[in-house]
């Protein structure tokens, strides 16, 4: 079995009365993309937050590489590789796109406490973060604050950031939501080739996408990992049948 | 777009730079001296701005308690003259000084040191709440300087001569203006490569997302306290300027019209932008010095001048010239 580089145990969250966690546990394992699937409301959110550090969890452990990263905050998760998305496009609107990437690289780089040295004619911060650009298909909107870039752009903004991190590994939350079947094709495209880079848990509610895609998948509802597995035991699974893909699948 | 834009802002701030330095020269030559003073007003309350727009401008921290570090550059200015003169030493056996270098370092660094502690709290809040607690701080500050008799409380602290910089006679306004001009160009340059710096990066990334400033693992809470302490360093130094200018280290330096000024004079000439402090300093002593003489409800006009810039001129006046600031 390939190494485990996200563990995730027993872990739960209530807020107030609600078990928005209850009991998950989670490993994403190198080369993998790790499908996380499950209704409206089933927590999956509430999971990428609590896995990213910007909620903490009530109980349970968080292993990443090896290490306890359960009480870290969320800057401190990233900067051991951790990379997400969100759910919403989270950018530095003002900032090209260029720039937004140029962070991204910078923290990587170490020391933000740097005072002197321009950012726009540092080539250690722009080269890189052009190749990133020309990577996921953005090299030509370089110079577009993120604010006007199309909704489709943002998604891979997104992605091209927590690329330049170097992350270990991907949490994508919903990286498809409102592309059209064009730009979800070529997502898809580049998910399925980033996987050798680092492993990605994907929360998605594109099926095409995730069946497509997903080496494992794990269904949560209402909190609960209800079943896991490969996609063909998934599909052929009665109680995931039941609860979430319908009759029509 | 980009490149006109910049240019003409570029052009802009030359004109402001060279306006400020050209007109008490030519006051000396025509012998009216006391433009020379409101030129030396200038350049000090825009050197204070200077400072609070590194937190306001580029972080988004909107101190309503910069008056404490304007204050306290103030009274450092005025304790340690009062050391020199009188010739005995306050803490640790130091005699105090009357050198502007030595003060204005030790303005500096106590504005920083104040700066580290009521940053580290009101950072913890943001929104209305970092606004009311750095002005409870200052608050503090100010009742605490009030109450302390032994530097003048509420009569302040008065300095008998103005304090000295090496090879120059400071006493003489043209000079004094030149010291303060001078020290207002070092603000703005320190200004100008801490915002195109990474830590400048950081800090207007955190201003317009948080969130994913430290997603990609930088703690915005780290970058925001230390340009908060820059912030403060740098409108310290100002009030030691503006304590020699009138010779008097006043509480009223530290009292929240003060901080609700900077703030205003940010506004006015446009936050963010390089030379928004300057225009807008330029603007506010120029409403003072002309509307003060018909009116003494000159702010009132002061007010509707605001209100047009929020309404109308949401980039201020360099927004007005400049158009809208990029990023790259």
């Amino acid at each position: 079995m390939a190494e485990t580089v996200l563990s995730i145990r027993d872990l739960r969250k209530t807020f107030g009365a609600l078990k928005a966690t209850d009991g998950v546990s989670l490993d994403l394992r190198v080369g993998e993309i790790h499908a996380l699937i499950g209704p409206n409301g089933a927590g999956k959110t509430t999971l990428i937050h609590q896995i990213s550090g910007s909620i903490k969890p009530d109980h349970g452990t968080i292993h990443f590489r090896g290490e306890d990263i359960s009480r870290l905050g969320v800057a401190e998760r990233a900067r051991r590789g951790l990379g997400r998305s969100f759910q919403i496009s989270s950018l530095a609107p003002e900032f090209s796109a260029l720039r937004n990437v140029m962070l991204a690289v910078q923290a990587r780089q170490g020391s933000s406490f740097r005072f002197f040295r321009p950012v726009m004619t540092d080539r250690s911060l722009i080269e890189p973060a052009m190749a990133v650009l020309e990577q996921t298909g953005l090299g030509s909107r370089a110079h577009l604050p993120a604010a006007e870039l199309s909704h489709g752009e943002r998604r891979q903004l997104e992605i091209a950031i927590a690329l330049a991190l170097g992350s270990k590994a991907f949490l994508f939350d919903e990286p498809m939501a409102g592309m059209g079947p064009e730009g979800s094709r070529q997502l898809t495209a580049f998910l399925d080739r980033l996987r050798a880079q680092a492993p990605i848990l994907l929360v998605e509610h594109d099926m095409e996408a995730v069946f497509a895609l997903a080496d494992r998948i794990s269904v949560l509802v209402y909190g609960r990992v209800i079943a896991s597995g490969t996609v063909d035991e998934i599909r052929n699974d009665a109680e995931v049948r039941r609860a979430y893909l319908g009759e029509a699948s | 777009m980009t490149a006109g834009a910049m240019n003409r802002e570029t052009l802009f701030n030359t004109v402001l730079a060279v306006l400020l330095l050209v007109l008490p020269l030519a006051a000396v030559a025509i012998g009216e001296p006391f433009y020379v003073t409101l030129a030396t007003r200038m350049a000090i309350l825009a050197l204070a701005a200077v400072g609070l727009n590194l937190a306001l401008g580029l972080g988004g921290l909107v101190s309503f308690g910069h008056a404490a570090f304007f204050g306290i550059g103030g009274y450092v200015a005025g304790i340690f003259a009062s050391h020199a003169f009188n010739q005995e030493p306050m803490l640790f056996g130091f005699e105090g000084s009357d050198q502007m270098p030595v003060i204005w370092l030790s303005a500096m660094l106590v504005s920083a040191l104040v700066a580290v502690p009521i940053g580290a709290i009101s950072l913890r809040t943001s929104g209305v709440y970092f606004i009311m607690i750095t002005l409870a701080f200052a608050q503090m500050i100010y009742y605490f300087a009030i109450s302390w008799p032994a530097y003048g409380g509420e009569d302040g602290l008065s300095i008998l001569t103005r304090n000295a910089f090496p090879g120059l006679n400071t006493a003489q306004p043209i000079s004094f203006f030149l010291i303060c001009y001078g020290l207002l160009m070092a603000g703005l340059l320190l200004f100008w490569f801490v915002r195109n710096s990474r830590f400048g990066a950081a800090l207007q990334a955190a201003r317009q997302n948080e969130a994913r400033v430290a997603a990609v693992g930088i703690a915005p809470f780290r970058i925001r306290l230390a340009a908060f302490a820059m912030s403060a360093a740098i409108t310290g130094v100002a009030g030691a300027l503006f304590a020699d200018l009138n010779r008097f280290a006043s509480p009223s330096m530290l009292s929240w019209q003060m901080s609700g000024e900077l703030i205003v004079l940010i506004v006015l000439g446009g936050t963010a932008r390089l030379f928004g402090p300057v225009a807008g300093a330029i603007l506010f002593v120029l409403f003072e010095f002309a509307l003060g003489g018909l009116t003494e409800r000159w702010q009132l006009f002061l007010g509707l001048i605001l209100l047009g810039v929020v309404l109308f001129a949401r980039g201020g006046l360099i927004g007005l010239f400049a158009g809208k600031a990029r990023h790259g």
